[in-house]
């Protein structure tokens, strides 16, 4: 018989004890919406532990100093083997230019945070100021923020960390759309002065172990004031670069911060080194594609002659942990199945003790035991497939019912909602493909014994 | 009981002709049915040959015998067995089904074959619709669909009354003369026997004791 008059037929034959067919498939779609809730769960979970992850920039991130800076900091040396013998190189603009042609880099900027004090309403808070590039609107960390994120990479504008803002307010929602005046001192390079005899500028740059272009500088420090408009205020620290570090509680534009030139530490490391003059970074954050192009990225940095720091990719690990997680999930969730592949047995054999007659009539008429064994098989397959894609979509609304039920939970807390269930298109037709083997194998027993039924005898069967 | 082994049918050599008219007689349990089961591949000989068309029945697999019921044989029976849950164009096409035929052949089919019988004006009922003569007829229809060259009758007016009885046999009478069709029926109804078929098989306690001119 042909597959389009098999289907047709056992979609005929299941028509006409619908009552009791649904109810399997019912059954099955019960299983195999346990399965698909179960593996939703922890797919949701892992995808939201990854997310997260992520979005905290420890993964992605290769945090880059100066050679110097590092032997400067008496620490341990994490690049011994790859360092080279040639001079150190300075962490200045060329560098990060240069970074940033590598590839699978996505962005470098630099760490800018300083000690400030700002002055709202004729009072002075003494805060500590971050500037955060445009792309960490992505990191989630914004997600839940009052008001808007800043509108330009150089915009005086200013975001301020929840605890800031109560401090600036009882009610800091009200403090959206006023200004703040931000005081720091600025760096101004004093033009290079004649080297005196025997001991010039340049020797002590050579001295320094750094490149030199024979120039020597020095600054003084000027203090400033910026006006900044209040347009956020964010419930969570924003990760900002490596691991938090460049965290502060007055979030502005990096680019706005850059153009602040704040003295920092580093300049008066610079300077008695036999500075150049051109301004260098302490660190720079060099964000990559994802977290499995972070070796292949710090090995490229450390040969340009830097020092760098990262985080070895966690998310291997955690993988592993919601592959095993999923996996039993996965099994608890099948053992529904297994039950419901219990009814289409059942289901089956009634059928075979119902239709034994019409099985020996099928005979006489020039049906093969191929055939009847196939038309069973199909019916077993029919209701597997229909319960699978009914059980997916259980699955799937069972799923939104938790995430509903743990968000309102969150809420009472005071927490951000979460998305706990995730249905992927994979999941959804592995769920259905399974159900319908599942299926398929549950007919096999009834099948053949449809198949070897002695048509005589189901002939004379009353 | 348990092992001990019936012969139903016992030291039977019988030759039917092509196109011929056949009738099986004899009381409950004499063989008869058993013997056209056998020559519809639906039971197997435990020993002996039954031949159709120069092939052995005795030698064929399960799948050549289900090919035998499907191309060579049509049957009818006495209890018509019909399937209740289709109308009657889909009794009828079932055979075409089992046996592969193009979807696109199959309305001409069905059509010439209630034609045959005269139930064209019925094709959209269910069994239960239909009168016990028009179910057999139905039965007969669905016999005829595949084109076999034997047509295998078991007590075909056995829950028919006399004149709904005598329309089926004048339909089986048609048949063999008008498409020159083998057909052996099955019968313990002597009279009607020896009007409507051409030869008569008596049988009794599996064999056969005599077999005679019909009509």
């Amino acid at each position: 018989m042909k597959a389009r008059d098999l289907t047709e037929l056992a979609g005929r034959n299941l028509r006409e004890a619908l009552l009791r067919n649904s109810l399997t498939t019912l059954g099955i779609a019960v299983g195999v919406a346990s399965l698909v809730a179960m593996l939703s769960l922890g797919v949701g979970l892992q995808e939201m532990a990854s997310s997260r992850l992520a979005k905290s920039g420890l993964f992605d991130a290769v945090f880059v100093t100066s050679r110097a800076n590092l032997r400067a900091f008496g620490g341990p040396r994490r690049d011994e083997d790859a360092a080279p013998k040639g001079p150190v190189r300075r962490l200045d603009e060329n560098a990060r230019q240069e970074l940033a042609k590598l590839p699978d880099v996505v962005e470098v900027y630099p760490e800018v945070r300083f000690q400030t004090e700002i002055q709202f309403e004729g009072r002075p808070y003494g805060t500590t100021a971050a500037g955060i590039p445009l792309s960490a609107l992505a990191d989630g960390a914004f997600d839940n923020m009052k008001g808007t994120f800043f509108s330009g990479s150089n915009a005086d504008e200013a975001i301020l960390q929840i605890e800031l803002a109560k401090d600036l307010s009882k009610q800091p929602n009200s403090l959206l759309g006023k200004d703040i005046v931000l005081r720091y001192a600025e760096r101004q390079t004093i033009p290079a002065a004649p080297a005196p005899a025997g001991k010039g500028s340049k020797a002590a740059a050579e001295d320094s172990g750094f490149e030199s272009d024979g120039l020597s500088a020095g600054f003084s420090m000027v203090s400033r004031e910026l006006k900044l408009r209040i347009i956020g205020i964010v419930e969570t620290e924003p990760a900002a670069g490596f691991g938090g570090m460049g965290r502060g509680r007055l979030l502005i534009p990096l680019q706005t911060a850059q153009a602040l030139r704040v003295a920092q530490p580093a300049d008066m490391r610079e300077m008695l080194r036999g500075a150049t003059g051109k301004p260098t970074y302490e660190s720079l954050t060099v964000r990559v594609k994802s977290p499995g192009d972070v070796k292949a990225v710090e090995d490229s940095i450390k040969s340009m002659g830097f020092g760098t720091f990262s985080i070895i990719d966690a998310t291997k690990n955690i993988q592993l942990f919601f592959t095993v997680f999923d996996l039993l999930l996965g099994i608890f969730g099948s053992l529904a199945l297994t039950v419901a592949s219990l009814g289409i047995i059942n289901t089956l054999v009634m059928a075979i003790l119902e239709r034994r007659r019409e099985i020996g009539v099928l005979k006489a008429l020039g049906a093969a035991d191929r055939d009847v064994r196939r038309l069973f098989f199909a019916e077993a397959g029919v209701m597997g497939l229909v319960g699978g894609i009914f059980g997916v979509f259980l699955g799937w609304l069972i799923g939104k019912a938790l995430t509903f039920g743990t968000n309102v939970y969150l809420s009472r807390q005071q927490l951000p909602p979460i998305d706990l269930s995730s249905v992927p298109l994979w999941m959804v037709f592995a769920a259905i493909a399974f159900s319908f083997f599942v299926s398929l194998a549950a007919g096999i027993y009834p099948a053949s014994r449809a198949a070897k039924l002695d048509p005589v005898e189901a002939l004379r069967y009353e | 009981m348990g092992d001990a082994l019936v012969r139903a049918v016992d030291d039977v050599t019988l030759s039917v002709r092509e196109g011929e008219f056949v009738a099986l007689l004899g009381s409950s349990g004499s063989g008869k049915s058993t013997l056209l089961n056998l020559l519809a591949g639906l039971d197997r000989p435990s020993s002996g040959a039954i031949y159709a068309h120069e092939k052995n029945l005795a030698d064929m697999d399960s799948e050549q015998l289900a090919h035998h019921r499907s191309h060579t044989v049509g049957m009818v029976f006495q209890a018509f067995n019909l399937l209740p849950r289709m109308t009657l164009e889909e009794n009828v096409e079932l055979p075409l089904r089992l046996a592969e035929v193009e979807r696109a052949e199959r309305p001409g089919r069905v059509r010439e074959a209630v034609e045959r019988v005269k139930l064209a004006a019925r094709l959209s009922h269910r069994p239960s619709e239909l009168s016990g003569g028009e179910q057999q007829r139905a039965s007969l229809a669905r016999a005829l669909v595949n084109r076999p060259t034997i047509l295998l009758a078991d007590e075909p007016t056995g829950n028919l009354d006399s004149v709904t009885g005598d329309v089926i046999m004048g339909l089986l009478q048609e048949i063999n003369r008008a498409l020159r069709m083998t057909i052996v029926m099955v019968t313990h109804d002597r009279p009607r026997a020896e009007r409507f078929s051409q030869r008569i098989i008596t049988m009794a306690d599996g064999k056969l004791i005599g077999d005679g001119a019909g009509s």
